[in-house]
């Protein structure tokens, strides 16, 4: 195209033309998205100054010495006794039960998926495996009272001729079938993302795949391995409905004599227990005027929990760092 | 016997056997899944009939039904959607996209990552002490669907980030080049590029969130309701004009807290209730993720970038 000598050439310039509109939606914008990143802190203050201005009156009235020591939990009763300590037993107790399934099979799992099945077949079972994530949680509540307590009764009935319908054994093992999709499906994500010259070299050396996998690929993926894990713990300790259903709602010390294995093994993994979550529900179900007693009890659960699910994040995190590998 | 064939030989074995412990852990899993749904199936099938969906609960098990639950589910996954949807998705763009490096962005993360490691319950506890009392909101369906938002809000900001962090620089600098604006590129190019693996996320968010019981108990959801929610602009009984957000004011019960209040009672007749609440529940969390992953797949295999 030919231009006239005399036509102006089109104007440029470095910075495009906004009006002062437009640069006044740009920033009401920004200021719009920075409110709403905002509102998750406001969410996490939330949380801290309820579980402590509610559990405040709590803590007046029971010393936090009896509150962690005390030995039984009955804080509705005539009699009322604050021990906090058979609560926490059957938290850490169901989750060590889940734990005890999941870690293993989990990692077993996601170890398969990333290093032996093939691609296609992968595709096709994580998301299967993702869907026991999905299951809401009083869904398996009903399985393990309807399903796996009578199995288990029948199972252990040789050795164990009578055990309650609601137990933590019961309880645990379906929640660590509830948890076993968040350690495969992290681990595995992680595994992945080692690179493949790791594995070459591994190859080279005449390491068969068992040998690759577990030697080399999983101490490379351990921090993202430690992060599936601590989320596999949170879900346990928090994890409610499973506990309310199947565990039984029987806060309970568990009596342990080294001498009689087979007793002690009895009195805590097949009797009723409760964690601390179910006890909140347990609680809520009824009415609950503000300001009694029994209601400021779920605050004081409720943090207690609160500063075991976060020590056990923190420690996860800290795991994460110990363990992180630059490529 | 020359033995690096028999360490070859050993090698193999050892893989062989890895596999089949895979292969055997992985269907147990999926047994135990497809155990779980054919359960419920057996229990729960015959008695989830039209009636069963229109009718409220009963103390006789075979006239109750789930009609004020499966109602209160739906209206109180509208409201979370409305709240924790735009939200999380300005909270992940933020981050993602505005944000400057510094400590307070890096707070904010820190932040994020420890609410999604905060047990559900807890969002009951909190809900219960603000919402109820504090705010004086009652326990009633608004509340009930911001606890719920809350609670899946994380889930939200981490699929948006994902989600945007997945296309690539060259996109940006390519629209930035042709002059547009910060929030021009957003809404053209990295909004609809990502809108995809965002509804993924929302929609598995909205499928935990619909099957969450725990922090609705503690906000005090009923089990025993007899009525809906008054529909806005009709008239009640006394011949009074019902308010446009007056449902959002009622009390309510979902499918969840419907079910567990019918396994917690002895008989076979509550429990087959029960089974077949579950039915529903899980006809809905399992077919919302269901699209969610068709989505994902679907994208996948659409964008090359």
């Amino acid at each position: 195209m030919t231009r006239a000598a005399t036509d102006p050439l089109p104007r440029i310039s470095s910075q495009p033309r906004r009006g002062a509109w437009a640069v006044l939606r740009e920033r009401v914008i920004e200021a719009c998205l920075l409110l709403a990143a905002i509102s998750s802190i406001l969410i996490t203050s939330g949380i801290v100054f309820i579980l402590v201005s509610e559990s405040l009156p709590f803590f007046r009235h029971v010393s936090v010495i009896e509150f962690l020591t005390a030995r039984h939990w009955t804080p509705l009763f005539d009699n009322p006794s604050f021990g906090i300590l058979p609560l926490v037993s059957g938290t850490l107790l169901t989750t060590f039960v889940a734990l005890l399934i999941a870690m293993p099979v989990g990692t077993i799992i996601a170890i398969w998926l990333s290093e032996f099945a093939p691609p296609k077949l992968r595709e096709l079972v994580k998301p299967l495996l993702e869907m026991l994530a999905a299951v809401p949680t009083v869904v398996y509540g009903y399985f393990a009272v309807t399903i796996l307590s009578p199995l288990l009764q029948r199972a252990l009935s040789p050795i164990y001729p009578d055990i309650a319908t609601f137990n933590v054994l019961c309880a645990g093992l379906v929640m660590g079938l509830m948890i076993v999709p968040y350690v495969c499906s992290l681990s595995e994500d992680a595994m992945r993302a080692v690179p493949m010259l790791l594995r070459e070299g591994s190859y080279g050396m005449g390491a068969n795949r068992t040998t690759t996998a577990l030697r080399v690929v999983f101490p490379a993926a351990l921090s993202g391995i430690a992060a599936a894990y601590t989320l596999a713990i949170s879900r346990a300790v928090g994890e409610t409905m499973i506990v309310a259903i199947a565990a039984g709602m029987q806060p309970n010390l568990p009596t342990i004599h080294l001498l009689q294995p087979l007793d002690t093994f009895e009195n805590v993994f097949l009797s009723p227990s409760a964690t601390i979550s179910a006890f909140i529900v347990q609680v809520s179900q009824g009415d609950l005027p503000h300001g009694t007693i029994g209601y400021q009890s779920i605050f004081a659960a409720g943090i207690t929990l609160f500063v075991m699910t976060l020590g056990f994040n923190l420690l996860g995190a800290a795991l994460r760092r110990r363990y992180r590998q630059g490529y | 016997m020359r033995p690096i064939q028999h360490i070859i030989r050993k090698g193999q074995l050892q893989d062989q056997l890895f596999k089949v412990l895979g292969v055997g852990l992985t269907l147990v899993c999926l047994g135990a899944l497809g155990a779980l749904v054919f359960n419920l199936a057996i229990d729960g099938l015959p008695r989830l009939t039209l009636a069963f969906l229109s009718s409220f609960p009963s103390r006789r098990p075979d006239d109750a039904g789930i009609l004020s639950a499966w109602v209160g589910s739906l209206l109180i996954m509208i409201l979370t959607g409305l709240l924790a949807i735009p939200l999380g998705i300005a909270a992940g763009i933020y981050l993602e996209e505005y944000a400057r490096k510094n400590w307070f962005t890096a707070l904010i993360e820190v932040n994020i990552a420890n609410l999604a490691g905060v047990p559900s319950i807890i969002y009951g506890l909190m809900a219960l002490g603000l919402l109820v009392y504090r705010f004086q909101l009652g326990q009633s369906i608004i509340t009930a669907g911001i606890t719920l938002a809350f609670l899946i809000l994380p889930i939200v900001i981490v699929a948006t980030r994902e989600a945007l962090r997945a296309i690539p620089q060259n996109m940006r600098e390519a629209a930035y080049a042709l002059g547009a604006s910060r929030w021009q590129v957003m809404k053209d190019h990295l909004l609809p590029y990502s809108a995809g693996g965002i509804s993924t996320g929302v929609i598995i968010a909205l499928g935990r969130a619909i099957g969450e019981t725990a922090p609705l108990v503690t906000i005090g959801a009923l089990t025993y309701i007899a009525f809906l929610p008054p529909v806005p602009l009709t008239h009640t009984q006394g011949g009074q004009l019902v308010g446009l957000f007056d449902w959002a004011k009622s009390p309510f019960t979902v499918l969840p807290i419907q079910m567990f209040n019918w396994v917690s009672r002895p008989g076979d007749d509550f429990q087959a209730n029960a089974a077949a609440t579950g039915l529903v529940l899980m006809i809905a969390t399992l077919g919302m993720n269901a699209i969610a992953i068709t989505i994902r797949y679907r994208i996948r295999r659409r964008i090359k970038w």
